[in-house]
């Protein structure tokens, strides 16, 4: 397949292919463009100070470059009635990601694990009843989970946000993972049954490392999500935990006096960098894994 | 050392049965192997004698024991999958000694047991790799090796060598034959390649459809096929098949199928058969000879001829019946010339028509 694709591509092009081609790179570059132009508007904005915003051109380069605003949000910028920044929110949102992404992933291999090697009884029953949880609204989800929280005295605490996390992560991670497992062979997970081992020295002794493609995959989706999420974090993590997206809300609609749009581009930027650097590093990694023959035997 | 005793063996997937009241009998040390064609059940039954498939009725007995729901591994079995099954994570050396970590046994055992299989298996110079950075062959001899270091008193292959080239096939397949005859454990061998059976079996259990045909040593099943399955299933090139009747004439007996007549008096009839009984003969190629002028020849008309190397299949046509034989490279058998021949017919077989077993 490679060969001839390669065959294609290094022969001649016509004059027909030529004229189609920079229609397509035309067609991709102007597209790009319009994509990028709002983060290149929020950079320049972020590195400009606030005589120079108030201008309005919001295309032009800053005339004196300054990172005050980057700072300023970072460290001051009022998040209702504090004035720390954003640096608690990161604080809080670091807090939350670490425990309830290596949580849900451990938790979505170990089912996806139980299901396409242990056949349990009513197996697929349970994993259908997984998958139509994953279409459920999760809004549906939010009373009843508060009222449970607030049952068990844990409402508003790091725990809860953690476990919401955990619970709306598992069917797509269950899903994930069992959909990899399927691929592997079954001969495999006899031969360590064979070897003596049991059901969490084979998940932990053979399954595991080799899920590590997948499991780059698994990071990437829920670091997004769980980074990126605003609903369960104001609902569920409680005043002292609240994450950085919320507390980025709270700057960019503080009501009071002139809107800092330098302060709240940064504010942004620096919000958004989390899941950004995670796409860019592990996205090699990712290759890396496939290409190091961790899938083949 | 064990020997295995199933004892009216239901396996099923579901609500389809796969193996249907199989007994069988291993004695203790002897290599017996499953032959049968793909999808016949030879896996399922072998990972029921390994305890990785839970049968639906009957009972497996290792040694008089009652090894029905055992577990796996306190079975004191080997096994070897058709796909290798190596831990593709860990090196030769942690593949090889993973069951004996679990099992708590002592470093330097452990150290000692993987030496001595890879030494054996001349798989020593790998420990250090991954799996993925070995050949066909020596993952299969690592596959080997980790059966081996258990001290298995019975060993399970599950068609070792069928992803292996023809010429390595035939290497392994020598170096299984010796491992047996040095470690002399209880052997059972799964395959569909009968080259392999032949070779390796004390005896061959024959299998379609989940139910065993027929067992008996290599040289049995070859020249006395209990049925017509057995008897087209084995041998290469294949056994020709006749229609035919037997009949009864004074003394002697002939096998008529139209004009085609063939005095079979001298063939070893098991029962009494009555005149006129409709059958099919079964004779294989090299079983009818280049006359060399012997008076009992018949004439056939070659129609084809296929050089094989040592020697050549020729295709004839015998008064309507055509039939394949085997003449040596010096006969000058060429097509579109008559050739005589003569039919040992003590070593064909008889079919009833309609059962199919043997006569
Ligand atoms: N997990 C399963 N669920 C349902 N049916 C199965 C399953 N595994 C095997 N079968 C069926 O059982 C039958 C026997 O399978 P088995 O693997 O024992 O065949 P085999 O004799 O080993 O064939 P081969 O030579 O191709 O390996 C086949 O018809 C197959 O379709
Ligand atoms: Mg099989």
């Amino acid at each position: 397949m490679s060969q001839a694709k390669s065959a294609t591509t290094k022969r001649p092009l016509t004059y027909h292919e030529v004229w189609g081609r920079v229609g397509i790179y035309a067609f991709l570059g102007v597209l790009a463009l319009f994509f990028l132009l709002p983060l290149y508007v929020m950079l320049v904005t972020s590195f400009k100070s606030m005589d120079e915003v108030r201008l309005g051109l919001i295309f032009s380069l800053p005339q004196q470059f300054s990172i005050d605003a980057w700072v300023k949000a970072w460290t001051s910028a009022c998040t209702g009635l504090e004035c720390t920044g954003l640096q608690v929110g990161f604080g809080n949102s670091v807090k939350i990601l670490v425990p309830s992404v290596v949580l849900s992933i451990l938790l979505g291999a170990l089912n996806g694990y139980a299901l396409s090697f242990w056949k349990v009884r009513g197996a697929n029953v349970l994993f259908a009843c997984l998958l139509l949880g994953s279409f459920v609204p999760y809004q549906v989800f939010i009373y009843p989970l508060v009222r449970f929280y607030a049952k068990t005295g844990i409402y508003g605490s790091l725990p809860a946000i953690v476990i919401t996390h955990i619970i709306f992560g598992m069917p797509v991670m269950t899903l994930l993972f069992r959909n990899y497992y399927s691929g592997l062979p079954l001969e495999l997970f006899k031969a360590a049954r064979i070897d003596g081992a049991g059901f969490w020295k084979i998940f932990f002794s053979i399954i595991l490392p080799m899920s590590v493609p997948i499991a780059i995959v698994a990071v990437i989706m829920q670091v997004t999500a769980i980074w990126n999420d605003f609903l369960l974090g104001l609902v569920f993590a409680g005043r002292d935990n609240l994450p950085m997206t919320v507390q980025l809300n709270n700057i960019v609609n503080t009501t009071t006096g002139e809107r800092a749009y330098n302060v709240n581009m940064a504010a942004t930027v620096l919000t958004s960098l989390v899941p950004l650097t995670v796409y860019l590093v592990s996205g090699r990694w990712f290759v890396r894994g496939i290409a190091s023959g961790a899938v083949k035997g | 050392m064990s020997s295995v005793s199933l004892q009216n063996i239901d396996i099923s997937y579901g609500n389809v049965p796969i193996v249907k009241k199989l007994d069988l009998t291993i004695k203790d040390g002897e290599f017996l192997v499953l032959l049968g064609p793909s999808g016949c059940g030879k896996s399922t039954l072998l990972n029921a004698i390994g305890g990785l498939t839970d049968v639906s009725g009957g009972s497996i007995f290792f040694n008089d024991k009652d090894v029905t729901w055992t577990d796996p591994k306190d079975r004191g079995i080997g096994m070897v999958f058709q796909s290798y099954a190596l831990y593709p994570t860990m090196s030769v050396e942690r593949n090889l000694s993973f069951g004996l970590r679990i099992a708590g046994i002592d470093r330097a055992t452990i150290e000692k047991k993987v030496k001595w299989a890879s030494e054996l298996l001349q798989i020593d110079h790998l420990l250090d790799r991954k799996p993925s950075a070995l050949s066909g062959g020596q993952r299969q001899r690592v596959a080997i090796g980790r059966a081996l270091v258990r001290d298995a008193d019975i060993f399970l292959f599950d068609e070792p060598l069928s992803n292996l080239d023809a010429k390595l096939r035939a290497e392994l397949r020598l170096e299984i034959k010796k491992l047996h005859k040095t470690l002399k454990s209880t052997m059972i061998y799964v395959t569909h390649d009968q080259i392999e059976a032949l070779t390796l079996a004390d005896r061959i259990a024959v299998m379609k459809d989940g139910i065993i045909q027929q067992l008996d040593t290599p040289l049995n099943v070859y020249n006395k096929p209990a049925n017509e399955f057995v008897g087209s299933f084995l041998g290469s090139p294949a056994m020709n098949k006749v229609e035919g009747r037997l009949v009864s004439e004074g003394e002697s007996r002939f096998f008529i199928a139209g004009d085609f007549r063939l005095d079979v008096s001298r063939y070893p009839f098991a029962q009494n058969i009555e005149s006129s009984r409709k059958v099919v003969l079964g004779l294989r190629p090299e079983h009818i000879l280049p006359a060399n002028g012997s008076a009992a020849a018949i004439e056939g008309q070659v129609s084809l001829v296929e050089p094989m190397g040592s020697n050549i299949l020729a295709w004839s046509t015998f008064d309507g019946v055509s039939l394949s034989h085997l003449v040596g490279q010096d006969d000058s058998c060429e097509a579109d010339r008559t050739f005589p021949v003569t039919i040992d017919v003590q070593k064909a077989s008889f079919f009833d028509a309609e059962t199919g077993w043997r006569l």
